[in-house]
């Protein structure tokens, strides 16, 4: 599975990506050992919902492929309010929309029901980036896509912890 | 001198000057605000402002002027009250002029203007000619939202201080603000603009010809259609339109012509919601409208109503359907007619019953019950159409009745006549003979007893629900007619155990309608129970099988459940006692489950007594001296004990026993239940039996003396009386009888009095008023607790006493009592009764149903656990740490105690973090289970778990994360 690509099958898009690093656990602050401090949600904090996904296709994680950055994720604890852009690879990346149908789907299962999130393409880095961040938008097909049984495979694949 | 003075007058001009430019030309906010104070302080007039300001208010740039007038609006929002008259009729000239000016300008102008809407020096004449300017000038539906909104607050400012002023302008205020709110789209200003119509209509202004253009300004927007926008930044709800709009659509009768005809047709759309709200503005309608407006729309309103009731799958829209037929109904019904006129009423009730009345003939049908339903809304609407629904109804049910002999169809055929009955309970009727149900009264007995002798039990349900509602109408059913359905009840209170329903239907029917015709039932039922309950006796005494026991024990329920009338009261305790004290004649085989029941008996007959002040005297009067004289007869040491003085001293009786004088105690008035404290207490001290009903014993009552144990058990009586005592109630030799109840407490013969009598004195002291009294009383137990507590034979016992004076002083936030809890945590060290010390928590915790109980009057604080577990848990959390390991259990259990009876609420924002982690890790871990075994709780956790991951600590929404990725992953493909 790691060699051949997930759901791409045959060829790799991009057989050899340039790899970050990562970056390492948070370090715990006295302020969040304070029962009485409240620690609001924060960038960081959603950073590290999404940076340990599995990319669909490499035995790396999205950070490591500088798919998902904590610049790109702005966060608004009070107006309960999320938006993440996502880079593809390569602007002709099909993977573009299971990535972010990840990242949904994490967020979703992740976050307080009050979050309002936004997943969306870095503009200007994918060739289709507008269909992708409609598709993306669009509430009825993301729950369409999770019924798909493959689909659903695939994305949980992405969301499993790497043992 | 002169100089300086005149510098000082031109200073703060000087200064206004300077602030004004700053606002106008230098484009900052900040000036405003000091203008408008410095206005307030008086440091200058608003004359001096509009002086100031004087170019920029006729500059060629219409920004300029713009900000110019911004400036001076601001001022006057915040200084109107200080304006004076002359200076109010110069600014609306301004103002009003200023309406003509460029658009850019027209926002500040509109603030002016509201500023002065709020003026109280606002000459006569001014609002009018604000409102006319208004009209002429602006196009209010061109301006952006908040500038609409001034103007609706102008216009509402006007109508709550210059009512009378406005209506002088006539129809053409009306028609001025119809244009004006024709096209607004906002949901806030909508809020303000039906507001607004809804006060012209109901202040009674005049709409002259443009009633149909009002209705069509508001009607535009009904049903609402309305999202509120993520976030909701207004704080608006569709509701709130949707009601604001329902106001002004039914607030006059005038616009019936017009909304009648949309309802219908809005009654058919698709669209469940506005079904619902067509509906429930006809409903709203009905309150203000009358036969007239109803009139030529009553065939089509009934077609649309029967028709979603028919058809509908929503509870809603039946619900919402009924309650439309039942108002149109009652406002027939309600209208006043002239002597010429047609009564509607009887003619649409026609149609109803003309539609509907086949349906009931068909009892398998799906229509059965809709026809019904619809029926009975329009019955229930008023007395005539009540009458006139059920004298068509009734013989045709009563018909179907006997025409289908199935028993589940005569039972929904019954259930329909229960329906109906009913609704008659509604009406009361002067003339005995104009009651309509008195024709049927025989038909509709026979069907009933056929009902209850039917196998069906559904069938003998209905039969006994409609038994009470009979019942329950004033002089309908005849002596012979109880005497039938007494006899019917007697027989199902004695069904056997698969019918346990109907048993009980039986047995509360029966308590119901003995409230009503008491005599039938003391002289049908109570002597047929009296001969059940002899029978008993003798089965009793043979020694009987189980049947017969049953058979024992439904009578006794029987006979209580009757007693709901003082005077059936005054013949089944008798019986009852007398039953009690034939087990105790010596030749019966009495278990203590037979005792036990006629004490359970006993208990309920005392519950229904308590709220009638004579009855609950009478019951105590008679029951308590027999049952403790019951019991002392006993407690007497004798040769050859009879099998039941010993079941009559068991833990299970006694505690039986305790209920019932518990219970026949704790509603007495204080007068009554201070006589009675004067014999019982002397009985318990001084051995006084004169007042028992039976008082030859063979040697002398000593409880607390060196009487026999069994004399000591009987403690735990006194203790069931003197603690359900209300507060104020004296207690004669209290001293005396408290050091007694110590002294017995720390006994070490018999854990169940020394028990009982720990509980008495802490009984006592919980009610006792601060004082000297009280101090002596604790010093003493506090005494004999230290004393008992070292090493000796009665440490158990002086533990006991302990955890009961603790919760006594708990209950009532005695300062003492945190001493006291101390000690009882020093105790969940002690090897011997640390896991007594452990269980006392839960004791502490819990409520009691015998000593210290609101009911009987006991001190008790509403907020007494979340006290407790703040003063103590602490203390037991810092306990378990510094404990050994051998007793770290007790502390352990101790604090799972009080967070086990703590309220979740409370418990969970004190749960520290390091808990709600490591609850989540334990959740997460759980999910290596096998997976099938946890799928069934899949959605449940996964639900709970959505909660944690808003949790106000980071730590612990990285725990609920994971976790519930996790069980997210549970059985779903790719895992």
């Amino acid at each position: 599975m790691v060699g051949g690509g997930g759901v791409g099958g045959g060829l790799l898009e991009n057989a050899n990506p340039l790899i970050y690093e990562r970056s390492g656990e948070r370090p715990v602050t006295a302020g969040e050992e304070d029962e009485q401090v409240p620690d609001s949600i924060d960038a960081r904090e959603i950073f590290d919902l999404i940076r340990s996904i599995n990319d669909p296709e490499h035995p790396l994680t999205l950070e490591e492929l500088n798919v998902v950055e904590q610049v790109r994720v702005q966060v608004s604890d009070p107006e309960s309010t999320v938006a993440v852009a996502f880079t593809p690879t390569i602007p002709h990346c099909s993977m573009a929309t299971l990535i972010g149908l990840s990242i949904k789907v994490k967020l979703l299962r992740s976050l307080p029901q009050r979050f309002k999130m936004d997943v969306h393409i870095t503009p200007g880095t994918h060739a289709s980036e507008h269909a992708v961040n409609k598709q993306l938008a669009d509430k009825e097909r993301v729950a369409a896509a999770l019924e798909n049984t493959h689909l659903l495979e695939v994305v949980n694949q992405c969301l499993s912890a790497r043992s | 001198m002169a100089a300086a003075a005149a510098l000082e007058a031109v200073a703060p001009t000087g200064a206004l000057w300077g602030l004004v430019q700053d606002f106008v030309m230098g484009q900052q906010e900040g000036p405003a605000d000091q203008v408008a104070a410095d206005v307030k302080s008086g440091s200058y007039t608003v004359l001096q402002v509009v002086e100031a300001l004087g170019s920029s208010l006729e500059n060629p740039e219409p920004r300029t002027r713009a900000r110019g007038i911004q400036l001076l609006s601001q001022v006057l929002l915040q200084c109107h009250s200080l304006l004076l008259e002359k200076e109010v009729i110069h600014l609306i000239l301004f103002y009003e002029n200023r309406l003509k000016d460029h658009h850019l300008v027209i926002p500040s102008v509109l603030q002016g203007l509201r500023a002065l809407s709020l003026c109280v020096a606002l000459p006569p004449g001014l609002a009018v000619s604000v409102l006319k300017a208004i009209f002429q000038e602006v196009h209010v539906q061109s301006l952006p939202q908040v500038d609409r909104h001034t103007v609706y607050s102008i216009i509402t400012n006007f109508m709550r201080t210059r009512e009378e002023e406005l209506k002088g302008l006539g129809a053409d205020f009306t028609f001025g603000f119809i244009q004006m709110m024709d096209g607004e789209k906002d949901p806030r200003n909508l809020l303000v603009a039906f507001r607004i119509v809804h006060d012209l209509i109901s202040r009674d202004y005049s709409l002259g010809p443009f009633v149909e253009e009002l209705f069509e300004v508001t009607s535009c927007y009904f049903p609402i259609d309305f999202t509120p926008p993520p976030n909701d930044p207004h704080g608006i709800q569709r509701e709130d339109l949707i009601l604001s709009l329902r106001a002004v659509l039914a607030s006059t009768p005038r616009f019936a012509e017009f909304l009648l005809p949309l309802l219908i047709e809005k009654v058919d759309s698709e669209i469940l919601s506005a079904k619902l709200d067509s509906l429930q503005t006809l409903n709203a309608c009905c309150a203000v409208y009358g036969q007239k407006e109803l009139k030529d729309f009553l065939p089509s309103l009934w077609a649309s109503v029967r028709r979603e009731v028919f058809q509908t799958a929503s509870e809603r829209v039946e619900a919402d359907g009924l309650a439309a037929l039942h108002s149109l109904t009652a406002c027939l019904s309600r209208s006043v007619l002239r002597a010429d006129a047609e009564d509607l009423l009887d003619s649409f009730l026609s149609n109803i019953l003309q539609d509907c009345r086949h349906h009931l003939c068909e009892p398998d049908m799906k229509l059965v019950w809709p026809s019904a339903k619809l029926l009975q809304a329009a019955a229930g609407a008023s007395a005539r159409a009540c009458d006139h629904i059920t004298s068509n109804v009734l013989p045709l049910l009563l018909e179907q009745f006997h025409k289908h002999s199935q028993s589940n169809q005569r039972r929904t055929i019954l259930e329909m006549i229960l329906g109906f009955l009913k609704l008659h309970q509604k009406w009361s009727y002067e003339d005995k003979d104009e009651r309509p149900l008195n024709v049927f009264k025989d038909q509709l007995c026979s069907l009933v007893f056929m009902a209850l002798t039917d196998p069906n039990t559904q069938l003998q349900l209905v039969g006994i629900r409609t038994l009470v509602v009979l019942g329950a109408q004033p002089d309908l059913l005849s002596s012979e007619d109880l005497e039938l359905a007494v006899g019917h009840l007697y027989r199902l209170s004695f069904l056997e155990e698969d019918s346990q329903s109907c048993r009980a239907a039986a047995l509360e029917a029966s308590g119901a309608l003995a409230t009503l015709y008491p005599v039938a039932f003391s002289s049908h039922l109570v002597p047929k129970l009296a001969e059940e309950l002899g029978r008993g006796e003798l089965d009793l005494a043979r020694g009987d099988e189980s049947t017969k026991c049953s058979r024992h024990l439904h009578c006794l329920q029987a006979l209580s459940a009757v007693s709901t009338h003082p005077s059936i009261v005054k013949e089944t305790l008798p019986l009852l006692l007398q039953h009690l004290c034939q087990m105790n004649k010596g030749n019966m085989v009495a278990g203590t489950n037979e005792v036990i029941a006629v004490c359970q008996s006993l208990q309920q007959v005392a519950e229904k007594c308590q709220q009638d002040p004579e009855s609950c005297w009478y019951f105590h009067q008679t029951a308590v001296p027999c049952l403790l004289a019951l019991a002392v007869q006993a407690s007497m040491p004798e040769k050859g004990h009879s099998v039941l003085r010993k079941v009559l001293l068991e833990d299970e009786v006694l505690a039986a026993m305790v209920s019932v004088i518990g219970t026949a105690t704790t509603h007495l008035s204080p007068d009554l239940a201070a006589q009675s404290v004067a014999h019982i207490v002397p009985l318990f001290l001084d051995g006084n039996v004169s007042f028992l009903p039976e008082n030859s014993f063979p040697c002398r009552f000593q409880p607390f003396q060196d009487g026999s144990s069994g004399q000591r058990r009987l403690v735990a009586l006194l203790m069931a009386f003197v603690c359900s005592l209300p507060r104020n109630v004296e207690i004669p030799q209290l001293n005396q009888l408290m050091r007694e109840l110590v002294e017995l407490s720390c006994c070490p013969s018999c854990p169940f009095s020394s028990t009982a009598a720990a509980k008495c004195f802490a009984g006592l002291l919980n009610k006792l008023p601060a004082g000297q009294q009280l101090d002596e009383f604790l010093q003493l137990a506090v005494d004999k607790v230290e004393a008992g507590l070292s090493p000796g034979p009665c440490r158990s016992q002086a533990f006991t006493l302990l955890l009961w004076v603790t919760k006594a002083l708990v209950l009532r936030y005695h300062p003492l009592s945190s001493c006291l809890t101390e000690q009882l945590m020093g105790l969940l060290g002690d090897p011997e009764l640390g896991p007594a010390a452990a269980d006392g928590f839960s004791l502490l915790m819990s409520d009691c149903t015998d000593v210290l109980t609101r009911a009987g009057h006991a001190e008790v604080r509403i907020m007494f656990r979340q006290r407790f577990f703040t003063d103590n848990v602490p203390a037991l959390v810092q306990g378990f740490h510094a404990a050994s390991q051998d007793v770290k259990p007790n502390y352990l259990k101790g604090l799972s105690h009080v967070l086990n009876r703590l309220p979740k609420p409370v418990l969970l924002p004190e749960l520290p973090t390091a808990v709600r982690i490591a609850a989540l890790q334990c959740m997460h871990a759980l999910t290596r289970l096998p997976t099938p075994v946890l799928l069934p709780y899949k959605p449940q956790v996964i639900r709970a778990l959505a909660k944690p991951l808003d949790d106000k600590k980071r730590l612990v929404r990285k725990e609920a994360v994971s976790a519930r990725g996790e069980w997210f992953l549970l059985g779903s493909p790719g895992s």
